[in-house]
């Protein structure tokens, strides 16, 4: 009897632990020592392995960052390749800590799914490819040019929006396959290859010759492309939006990870409050002092990681774009850390 | 005397010319390519086909490919064939996927210690069986699996996440074919059975996984497990893997090895009673040893098939052979035209060998087998 009893104590006190792990993700982290993050299986200049085999892009910097702030260290984290079928249940059943996999902030996913959005890390959206010696340079000069498209997507009945709403006449000509699609584009079938420009631009550097097709400025969907993490643990879920945060205000004080070491003696409130040199913001969410330092040292700010992972000098070669800071007219805007 | 013969020839019979020739590379191509005009007519398509197909294949594989050594700026020019530069730059993460690069050398002894087990165990008059089955099977498993995952010995702990290429598509091959051979006979002599318990089981599991997809078994592994096993508790997605694919062709295993059992005639297993064998020794040393032997096309053709599989569990986002190939070809630095398709050309390559193999050891092992039951 008493041996039952002591194992009924113990099974008890097992799940009292499990239901405790449930909630803290900070500490479960603390405790294996290394971040879990769910990426792509190789999405270029987001999440791939690079020459090296190790990952790299600008959704696998959020974890970077994110570790960097917890253990001083971007190297501990650990990836899970996901499907994009799996990936949410991943996220749920606690395989990994942090999705960031080019998932797309939508309400039912974020209201349904017992998940949060952190950010956006990269505003996407839908564009259009032309070939530069067509001479177009705007979208609404399309009337009538042939649209290489992927049927029954989402990309179809925004490009049909868009030309209905602004007066165009639209031709597509349709495939089922995306690798279809491009190769018809490369072939001259159509004029123009539509899908979203992050995509567009991958694409674009398989081409032989990849300046001679250009992105058109016209943007004519909502993509926002961000890391999410499991509902209900508040802690976790503020410790990642603050190293978003950290990111962006990092930028937009011009500390990068070059000049942080000079920048601890600034004379800026804002840029000290950011390193920990004034005020002690990283306690409160169960970090260091110096978080957002340790985040900058190591990973870089985000326009940094933008530049590094798709911006134009990569092969990737995107734009700012949407992406740029609020004050350069872009929609990266950090609330302010005080 | 004169005689009445009918018929006296009086002169030779003229010379005939001589035979046509009735070998030869002329005579060949008439037997077997132009007999008839239908004959003709379908050597002269094929011919056509032949001629149409090939240049442009060899031209990709061969004669425009930009070789090792090459760069990404020769697989982008104009008309480029299969960028095999690239496949070079490339190919230990298709060996060994995200395993650490300092620590390549520990997949590289058990691939060596696996060949070296592997290939006395093939070759019949090669000696010492019994200690080189026990090593492969019971040893090799055991040291492979504390030399790549580590935390032994001061070795460092490799996750299986970091585990991937043709190194994952071997284990899992290896690790379904090699514990799905008992599984699958034990379900198949259960489904046998006379004991009605253990023979429903054995129909029900057999039934269960032979009615599902094999794709199906692996989302419901990787997707739907976690969600039903408490947070916390997280069996590693590789083993999750691993269980499936082997309990999936142990189930296909067993209706190949029960075809096996059913052919043998009644008499052999009521010969073995009359000698006063029990039932594990009759199976053993009479009826399995005859049922397994007309059955190895099948079981082949389950060991094959399996290996195919195996590159199934990329949909679950393990990083077998086709999902490293996959996966760089998202390579930005070896961005191409040709990028994609001449991954895919290099795993299928890599498939064909092994199957091939396979199918060409089990044709020999047929031959050698053969005691004139052929019919």
């Amino acid at each position: 009897m008493k041996k039952m009893l002591v194992t009924f104590a113990a099974a008890a006190s097992l799940g009292l632990v499990a239901t405790a792990a449930q909630a803290a993700t900070l500490d479960d982290v603390k405790a294996k020592d290394y971040v879990q993050c769910g990426v792509t299986g190789g999405v270029a200049g987001f999440s791939a392995p690079d020459a090296n085999n190790v990952w790299t892009g600008l959704e696998v910097d959020f974890c970077r960052a994110v570790a960097a702030a917890i253990f001083n260290d971007a190297g501990k984290v650990r990836y899970t390749p996901l499907t994009s079928q799996e990936r949410f249940a991943a996220l749920s059943a606690g395989e990994i800590d942090i999705l960031s996999r080019t998932t797309t902030w939508t309400m039912s996913r974020d209201t349904d799914l017992g998940i949060s959005f952190i950010g956006t890390m990269y505003y996407d959206g839908q564009g259009f490819m032309v070939r530069k010696a067509d001479e177009i340079a705007s979208a609404l000069d399309l009337s009538g040019a042939a649209i290489c498209i992927e049927s029954g997507t989402t990309t179809e009945l925004n490009a049909a929006d868009y030309f209905a709403a602004n007066g165009l006449e639209f031709n597509t000509v349709v495939f089922v396959d995306q690798d279809e699609v491009v190769k018809a584009y490369e072939d001259g079938r159509c004029d123009v290859y539509t899908t979203d420009a992050s995509a567009l631009a991958a694409e674009r550097s398989k081409f032989a010759v990849p300046d001679d097709h250009i992105i058109l400025p016209e943007i004519i969907s909502k993509e926002p492309l961000g890391p999410v993490v499991r509902q209900g643990d508040d802690q976790w879920f503020k410790i990642n939006r603050w190293v978003y945060n950290a990111l962006l205000e990092a930028e937009e004080l011009g500390v990068t990870s070059a000049n942080v070491d000079e920048m601890l003696g600034s004379d800026n409130p804002a840029v000290k409050r950011l390193l920990g040199v004034e005020g002690d913001f990283g306690t409160p969410i169960g970090l260091t002092k110096d978080w957002a330092y340790q985040i900058i040292k190591h990973v870089g700010n985000y326009g940094e990681s933008f530049e590094r992972n798709v911006g134009p000098s990569t092969p990737i070669g995107l734009e700012r774009g949407l992406n740029a800071l609020w004050s350069n007219g872009g929609l990266q805007y950090a609330p302010p850390i005080r | 005397m004169t005689t009445d013969t009918a018929f006296i020839r009086n002169e030779f019979v003229p010379a005939k010319p001589a035979p046509g020739r009735t070998d030869g590379p002329i005579v060949w191509l008439r037997k077997n390519l132009f007999a008839t005009p239908t004959d003709a007519v379908l050597t002269i398509l094929g011919i056509l086909f032949l001629l149409w197909a090939i240049p442009p294949l060899y031209n990709f594989i061969v004669g425009h490919a930009v070789f090792p050594g090459g760069t990404v700026e020769e697989c982008r020019a104009e008309g480029a064939g299969a960028c095999w530069a690239y496949i070079a730059a490339r190919f230990n993460f298709f060996i060994y996927g995200f395993y650490p690069i300092d620590q390549y050398w520990r997949p590289n002894i058990v691939f060596a210690l696996g060949a070296a087990l592997i290939l006395p165990l093939l070759v019949p008059s090669a000696p010492f069986k019994r200690i080189n089955a026990a090593l492969f099977f019971v040893v090799f498993p055991l040291v492979s699996f504390y030399l790549l995952n580590g935390g032994v010995f001061g070795l460092r702990q490799v996750p299986t996440e970091q585990w991937g290429g043709l190194m994952v598509t071997l284990i899992i091959a290896l690790v379904g074919i090699i514990c799905s051979i008992p599984l699958g006979i034990l379900l198949a002599l259960g489904r046998q059975s006379n004991l009605p318990i253990i023979k429903t089981l054995c129909v029900m599991f057999i039934e269960l996984w032979r009615a599902v997809p094999l794709i199906t078994v692996l989302f419901m592994a990787s997707i739907m497990l976690p969600l039903f096993m408490p947070t916390g508790t997280n069996v590693d997605k590789l083993l999750r893997a691993l269980v499936g694919v082997t309990l999936f062709s142990s189930a296909y295993l067993a209706e190949t090895v029960r075809g096996g059992l059913q052919a043998l005639p009644r008499g052999q297993y009521e010969a073995g009673a009359s000698l006063g064998l029990g039932y594990w020794q009759r199976t053993y040393f009479i009826i399995l040893p005859q049922a397994i032997k007309h059955v190895i096309p099948g079981i082949v053709n389950n060991f094959i098939a399996l290996f195919k599989d195996t590159s199934l569990v990329s949909i679950v986002g393990i990083f077998d052979l086709l999902n490293t190939v996959q996966a760089a070809s998202s390579d930005i630095n070896w961005a191409s035209p040709t990028q994609a398709v001449t991954g895919y050309v290099f795993a299928g390559f890599m498939f064909w060998i092994f199957c091939f193999a396979m199918s060409r050891y089990s044709l020999w092992m047929e031959r050698r087998l053969d005691t004139g039951h052929k019919r």
